[in-house]
């Protein structure tokens, strides 16, 4: 990959301006934010319990001296290659080799740590591991953007990561790092939040492309109802989440107390209802909008060429304007995908479920560990929501072209 | 119809306001929402007090993230800084993909319970909007206004801060306004933290199954968004027309 031709590919913006001395200003300023991780923050935080502040450890203190000097080469040389290196393979590969080492000197550690048979003290990764995992995260990032890997790429680099990662995981290579075991714990918990946090998501997207597109479509058509239909919409997006949660949880609860079917079909004031209602109205909005946005670059040159070939309203619609609108209408679907699993969180509060009982449990014990087992898999779901749907408008938007 | 639109904002903000200085007048509205006796307007707390620290913690994360969004978008688009493009966006909209809950649960054990964790939230998920928007602004300076603007002999300095910037400006002050409307609903949340604000009417209604607190929380909450949108969209027409003029 080295070749000058990969070389030449490299985006006019990136690589334009000339390096200080041969000096990657980039990786000089991941190298240190990495090193200030490294040797002035704790890597790991020892707890004698699960809600005890953490006692902090250095990577010296918590590894054998074979395995810290081991660790400490390969982030030296991570560094070379940050600072140094112009390949964004290369970078790439040392990127991934730095998040391999500390992720491995984290279970070691964990595992060191922790008295055989003992289930009650918990080590934490620290500060310094966390700030580990943003530099190399970053400089990982930086490498594939510059690499400019295709949608297909950049999908099969997702499933990848999460294929090891879950594979790691499976394995109990970190069963004694402290996120595990408050999962260990929670296990068969953690599989209903996931199932129900998926489901609000997607459910309540469905509902609204369902509803959100024959709008943007009759708001296109009628442009003089537009403005009224998008200003209503935009006033429920001031409506913040907790409160519009709350506030249908009234009239369903009295649907439910009055209208035996509705209880029948699972319709209460507290628990999901609420939360798909909610997270419905607010996807409404991107939707419409961007439907609107997307069939209005559909030039009526195109539609009328379309109509003059024989092509009935309906087939113009479907086939030319709704095609064309395709790329446009999937970029609001995305912002909508994205908004709503970070948005299911907050449900937990009405009972609505999902990883935010996790991150609400953890605040009201005390327990960051139980926070991070709700917070890390939302953030990977919302991340990898994100990569999926961009990588299939530029696919899209490629094939068009 | 100009006209009408700002007799409906000006009939809003008294209406915010009044609900604000004498809620005690909106009682009878809120009594059916109540049950068994329940108060109907929120007695735990001043609600103009609370408007304001609701106010106050979104102001305070919109500047910070205004501040560190245009420098970030300024260092972007210039030549020596446009390496740092890629990896700048990308950790801004890493923080709008990280819930605002979790970070505020992860703040607590780092900075306490309180308004600090809202700030930091509010202050990630608020990066995004700006950085975005003074890069298309900042980007899309027509280059002949630029050359000119060499030519006349100004340094790179000079015709950032009087050609460049200027002309960016509507668009970064549209980037602050989608920041500002997103933070004053997400700032409810801070609440679940112990942070002062609207949220805390909100809560005490979930938690005391008073929908009257609920709906007078929540549509506070939106129609200082919706005035607040106004206002910055006002702003924002005045700083167009003033650039065309001249």
């Amino acid at each position: 990959m080295s070749s000058p031709g990969f070389l030449l590919r490299r985006p006019a913006s990136a690589r334009d301006a000339p390096a200080l001395h041969g000096i990657d200003r980039l990786g000089a300023l991941l190298t240190l934010v990495g090193a200030a991780g490294l040797f002035l923050l704790p890597f790991v935080a020892f707890k004698a319990n699960r809600i005890l502040p953490g006692d902090p450890r250095g990577l010296e203190q918590v590894l054998p001296v074979w395995a810290a000097l081991t660790c400490w080469a390969t982030l030296a040389a991570v560094a070379a290659v940050a600072l140094l290196c112009a390949n964004a393979s290369l970078r790439l590969a040392a990127a991934l080799a730095g998040l391999v080492v500390i992720a491995m000197a984290l279970a070691t550690a964990a595992n060191a740590l922790t008295p055989p048979h003992n289930r009650i003290v918990r080590v934490a990764p620290g500060a310094g591991f966390w700030l580990l995992l943003a530099a190399l995260g970053l400089l990982a990032t930086d490498a594939i953007t510059r690499m400019r890997p295709g949608p297909r790429a950049r999908v099969l680099l997702l499933v990848l990561f999460l294929g090891v990662v879950g594979l790691t995981l499976a394995h109990g290579t970190f069963d004694n790092v402290s996120v595990m075991r408050e999962y260990a714990v929670n296990s068969s918990a953690f599989a209903l939040a996931a199932r129900q946090h998926i489901l609000l998501s997607l459910g309540s997207l469905g509902a609204a492309v369902i509803v959100a597109l024959p709008l943007g479509i009759f708001c296109h058509r009628a442009p003089r109802l537009q403005p009224g239909v998008l200003s209503a919409l935009n006033i429920i997006q001031t409506i913040p989440s907790i409160a519009l949660f709350g506030i249908l949880m009234a009239p369903l609860g009295a649907l439910a107390a009055h209208v035996p079917l509705a209880a029948a079909a699972g319709i209460r004031g507290i628990g999901a209802a609420p939360a798909v209602v909610a997270l419905f109205l607010y996807s409404l909005l991107p939707i419409v909008a961007n439907t609107v946005a997307g069939l209005k670059r559909v030039s009526p040159a195109t539609v009328e060429a379309a109509l003059g070939m024989g092509m009935t309203r309906w087939q113009t619609l479907r086939s030319v304007e709704l095609a064309l609108a395709l790329p446009v209408i999937l970029t609001g679907i995305r912002i909508v995908l994205v908004q709503n699993i970070g948005l299911v969180t907050v449900a937990a509060l009405i009972g609505g479920g999902g990883f935010g009982t996790f991150v609400f449990g953890g605040i009201g014990q005390a327990a960051t560990d139980l926070v991070l087992l709700g917070a890390i898999p939302t953030v990977v779901l919302a991340f990898s929501a994100a990569v999926l749907l961009d990588a299939l408008v530029e696919r899209l938007d490629r094939v068009r072209q | 119809m100009r006209r009408a639109a700002t007799l409906l904002r000006l009939a809003g903000l008294g209406l915010l306001l009044a609900f604000l200085l004498a809620p005690q007048l909106f009682a009878p509205l809120f009594a059916p929402l109540t049950e068994g006796g329940a108060p109907p307007i929120y007695d735990q707390g001043n609600l103009g007090m609370l408007a304001l620290a609701h106010l106050a913690t979104v102001l305070a994360a919109c500047l910070g993230s205004t501040v560190l969004a245009v420098a970030l978008g300024i260092l972007v688009t210039r030549a020596g800084g446009q390496e740092f493009l890629p990896l700048s966006r990308a950790v801004v909209s890493f923080g709008q993909t990280f819930p605002p809950v979790a970070v505020l649960a992860l703040a607590v054990p780092l900075v306490g319970f309180g308004e600090k964790p809202t700030l930091i939230a509010l202050f990630l998920y608020g990066l995004l909007p700006i950085f975005e928007n003074t890069v298309v602004g900042l980007r899309t300076c027509p280059a002949a206004v630029l050359e000119a603007a060499s030519g006349m002999g100004m340094s790179a300095r000079q015709r950032l801060l009087t050609v460049e910037l200027p002309l960016a400006m509507p668009l970064i002050l549209e980037g602050i306004r989608i920041s500002l409307v997103i933070n004053i609903g997400t700032a409810t949340l801070g609440s679940t933290v112990a942070a002062k604000g609207l949220g805390e009417v909100i809560i005490a209604g979930l938690l005391s199954n008073n929908t009257a607190f609920v709906l007078q929380g929540g549509l506070a909450t939106g129609l200082m968004a919706v005035l607040l949108y106004d206002a910055v969209a006002a702003l924002e027409r005045r700083l167009c027309r003033t650039a065309r003029i001249d």
